[in-house]
C-alpha cells in the first residue's frame, strides 16, 4: 500500500525552481533580444531607444513592448556585407562538419572494435581535450600556422616551400575541425558500441565482402549517431567567433564575429541583436531537429 | 563476436588521435623552451611559469575564474539535477514542451547569442555587471549540461526500486533522498565537474557579461594572445592542461576503485 500522495508534493514545487530560473535568464533575455533589434540606436546609456521605465510600473513596461522600428533589419537587408556574412558561416559549418565527419567516423569506428578495455581509454582520450580549454587549443595553431611556425619549418625540412596559412579561410577551417572533433566522435561511437556485431557476421555469412556489410548493415544503423554528431558540429560552429577571431583574416567573414564587432566595436546594439535575432532564425531547423533526437534517444535509453 | 580492428582502423585512429593531441603537446613543449620562438629550441628552462607568478594580472584572473567556477558549478549542479528529475519523472506537466526545449537549448545555442541575450537582460534590470552576473550567467549555461548528464544516468536507473521504496512506507521525498539520489550521485559529481571546466572555459558569456574588477582567466589570456604569442600563456595553458589531467585521471582511478569495492551493482 502506497500513502496517499498529496496534490502539492515537493518534487512537483522542485520542478518550478529551474523551470522559473530557465525563464528569467533564458527566455526572457531572448525577448529582449528580439525588442532590442526593434530599436533605435541612441546616444545614450545604454545605447539604444525606448528604455523601460520602471517608474511608470506596467504601463512603462507596456511601452517598452510597443514603438517597435525596423531600421535595424532594413539596414541588414541593405548591406550585402551580412548576407555574404550568414553564407560563408554557413559554408565554414558545413564543410567543418563533412570533414569533422571524415575523420572522426573511421576513429569512432575503430574504437567500436577495440577491446572494452582499450576502448574506455580511448575514449577518455577523446573526452581529455574536451576538458581542455577551446581557447587554448585554438592559440596552439597559431603557434604551429604562423609564417616563422612550427608547420613552415617542418615543410622547409621535406624542402616544400612554405605556405602561409595563417589568418586564411583554410586556418578556420583547420581550426573548426580540431575543436570540434570530440563532439562528433562522442555520439557516433555511442551508436556504433551498441551495435549488435552478429549482424555482421549473420552477413558475411551471407557471402557479403566486408565493404558491402560496411554500408549496408553498419552505417544504416550508426545512422542516428551521425545525425546528432553532424547537429552537434554544425549549430555552434555557425555562431562560432574565437576560431574566425584568432586564426581567421578578414576575408573570413563569420557571423559570430560580426556580432562581435557590432557590439564591441561599433556599439550599435540594437543591429548586434537584429543579426543575432537572423542568426538565431537560421538555426531554429537544426536546433529543433536535434532537441527531437535528443529527446527520442532519451527515450530509447530508458 | 567484434573482429579486432583492422589495419585501417589502426591506422584511423593513430591519425586522429595525433590530430588532436599534437597541437596540445606541442603547448606543453613551448612553456619549457628557454627562446620565445617556437621554432627554435632554446634549452628547458621555467623561467615563463617564474614571470606567471610575478604576473599579478593573470593571477588576479585566475582568482576570480575560481570563484565564479566553484559557485556557479554548485548552482547549475542543483538546478540541473532538479530539472532532468523533472523531465524524467514527473511525466506530463502543463508546460513540460517549453521547459524540456529551454533545459536542452545552451547546449547548442551559439554562445554569441547567449551573451549578447544575458547582457540585454542584465542592464535592462539595472544590475552592475561583475562578479555576480557572470556567475549567473555561468549557471545558466552548465546547467543544460548537468541536466542532460544526470537525465542520461535517471534514464537507465529502474524506477522499481523507487517504487519499492515507497511500498516499504517511504515518502516520495524521502524515497528520493535514500534511493535515487546516492544512485544517480556519480551522475551529478560528473555533471559538477563539466559545469566547472565549462565555467573556467568559457571567453565569449563571461566578456559580454562580466564588468570592471571581474576579468576571468580566458578574458586575460584573449586579450594577451591578441597582442601577440606570449609564452607565459603557454606556461598557464600547460598548468591548466596538467590540473584538468591530474584531476581525469585521479577521477578514473576513482571510479575503478569504486566499482571493485562495489561488485554486482
Amino acid at each position: 500500500m502506497r500513502p496517499p500522495r498529496t496534490a502539492v508534493s515537493w518534487p512537483k514545487l522542485s520542478a518550478l525552481i529551474p523551470y522559473a530560473w530557465l525563464l528569467v535568464f533564458f527566455a526572457l533575455p531572448f525577448l529582449m533580444v528580439f525588442r532590442l533589434s526593434l530599436s533605435d540606436s541612441a546616444l545614450s546609456i545604454p545605447p539604444y531607444k525606448p528604455q523601460i521605465d520602471w517608474s511608470a510600473g506596467i504601463d512603462g513596461i507596456k511601452a517598452f513592448f510597443g514603438g517597435l522600428d525596423f531600421d535595424a533589419y532594413k539596414q541588414l537587408g541593405s548591406d550585402s556585407l551580412y548576407a555574404k556574412s550568414y553564407i560563408s558561416s554557413l559554408r565554414f559549418a558545413a564543410e567543418g562538419t563533412i570533414l569533422a565527419l571524415l575523420v572522426g567516423y573511421p576513429m569512432a569506428y575503430g574504437m567500436a572494435r577495440c577491446k572494452p578495455s582499450t576502448r574506455s581509454l580511448l575514449l577518455m582520450l577523446v573526452i581529455l581535450p574536451f576538458w581542455t580549454s577551446f581557447l587554448i587549443r585554438v592559440y596552439a595553431w597559431v603557434g604551429i600556422l604562423k609564417p616563422e611556425g612550427l608547420l613552415n619549418a617542418g615543410l622547409a625540412l621535406v624542402g616544400i616551400p612554405p605556405t602561409d596559412l595563417l589568418y586564411t579561410p583554410a586556418a578556420v577551417q583547420i581550426g573548426l575541425v580540431y575543436s570540434y572533433l570530440p563532439f562528433m566522435v562522442l555520439p557516433l561511437y555511442a551508436a556504433l558500441e551498441k551495435m549488435d556485431y552478429t549482424l555482421l557476421e549473420a552477413a558475411a555469412d551471407l557471402g557479403s565482402p566486408p565493404w558491402k556489410s560496411f554500408w549496408q548493415v553498419t552505417f544504416p544503423l550508426s545512422i542516428p549517431g551521425v545525425i546528432a554528431g553532424c547537429l552537434l558540429c554544425f549549430i555552434p560552429m555557425v555562431g562560432e567567433f574565437v576560431i574566425p577571431d584568432l586564426l581567421g583574416g578578414p576575408g573570413s567573414l563569420m557571423i559570430g564575429r560580426s556580432i562581435w564587432m557590432e557590439f564591441f566595436a561599433n556599439r550599435d546594439w540594437p543591429f548586434a541583436s537584429a543579426v543575432a535575432v537572423v542568426l538565431l532564425l537560421t538555426l531554429v531547423v537544426p536546433i529543433v531537429l536535434y532537441q527531437r533526437q535528443q529527446v527520442k534517444a532519451l527515450e530509447a535509453g530508458a | 563476436m567484434r573482429r579486432g580492428p583492422s589495419p585501417f582502423n589502426l591506422v584511423s585512429l593513430t591519425v586522429g588521435f595525433a590530430f588532436l593531441y599534437l597541437p596540445i603537446l606541442l603547448l606543453v613543449v613551448w612553456s619549457f623552451n628557454a627562446s620565445k620562438l617556437v621554432t627554435v629550441w632554446g634549452g628547458f628552462s621555467t623561467k615563463w611559469y617564474g614571470a606567471l607568478f610575478q604576473n599579478e594580472q593573470l593571477m588576479a584572473a585566475a582568482w576570480v575564474t575560481l570563484r565564479v567556477g566553484l559557485i556557479s558549478a554548485t548552482l547549475a549542479t542543483i538546478l540541473g539535477t532538479l530539472a532532468a528529475v523533472a523531465l524524467t519523472r514527473h511525466g506530463r506537466f502543463r508546460g513540460r514542451t517549453l521547459f524540456s526545449g529551454m533545459s536542452y537549448a545552451p547546449l547548442v545555442m551559439p554562445e554569441v547569442i547567449m551573451g549578447l541575450s544575458l547582457l540585454l537582460l542584465f542592464v535592462a534590470l539595472k544590475i552592475d555587471r561583475g562578479f555576480l552576473t557572470v556567475t549567473l550567467a555561468h549557471t545558466t549555461l552548465t546547467m543544460a549540461y548537468v541536466a542532460v548528464v544526470v537525465q542520461s544516468r535517471l534514464a537507465t536507473f529502474d524506477t522499481a526500486l523507487e517504487e519499492a521504496a515507497q511500498d516499504l512506507g517511504c515518502t516520495p521525498t524521502r524515497a528520493f533522498w535514500q534511493v535515487t539520489l546516492p544512485n544517480i550521485f556519480p551522475a551529478i559529481l560528473a555533471g559538477w565537474m563539466l559545469a566547472f571546466t565549462l565555467s573556467l572555459d568559457d571567453l565569449v558569456i563571461a566578456s559580454f557579461t562580466s564588468g570592471p574588477g571581474a576579468t576571468t582567466l580566458p578574458m586575460r589570456i584573449y586579450s594577451q594572445v591578441r597582442l601577440g604569442v606570449s609564452p607565459e600563456i603557454n606556461a598557464v595553458c600547460t598548468l591548466l592542461i596538467g590540473i584538468v589531467a591530474v584531476g581525469v585521471i585521479c577521477w578514473s582511478i576513482g571510479s575503478k576503485w569504486r566499482a571493485r569495492a562495489l561488485p554486482a551493482t
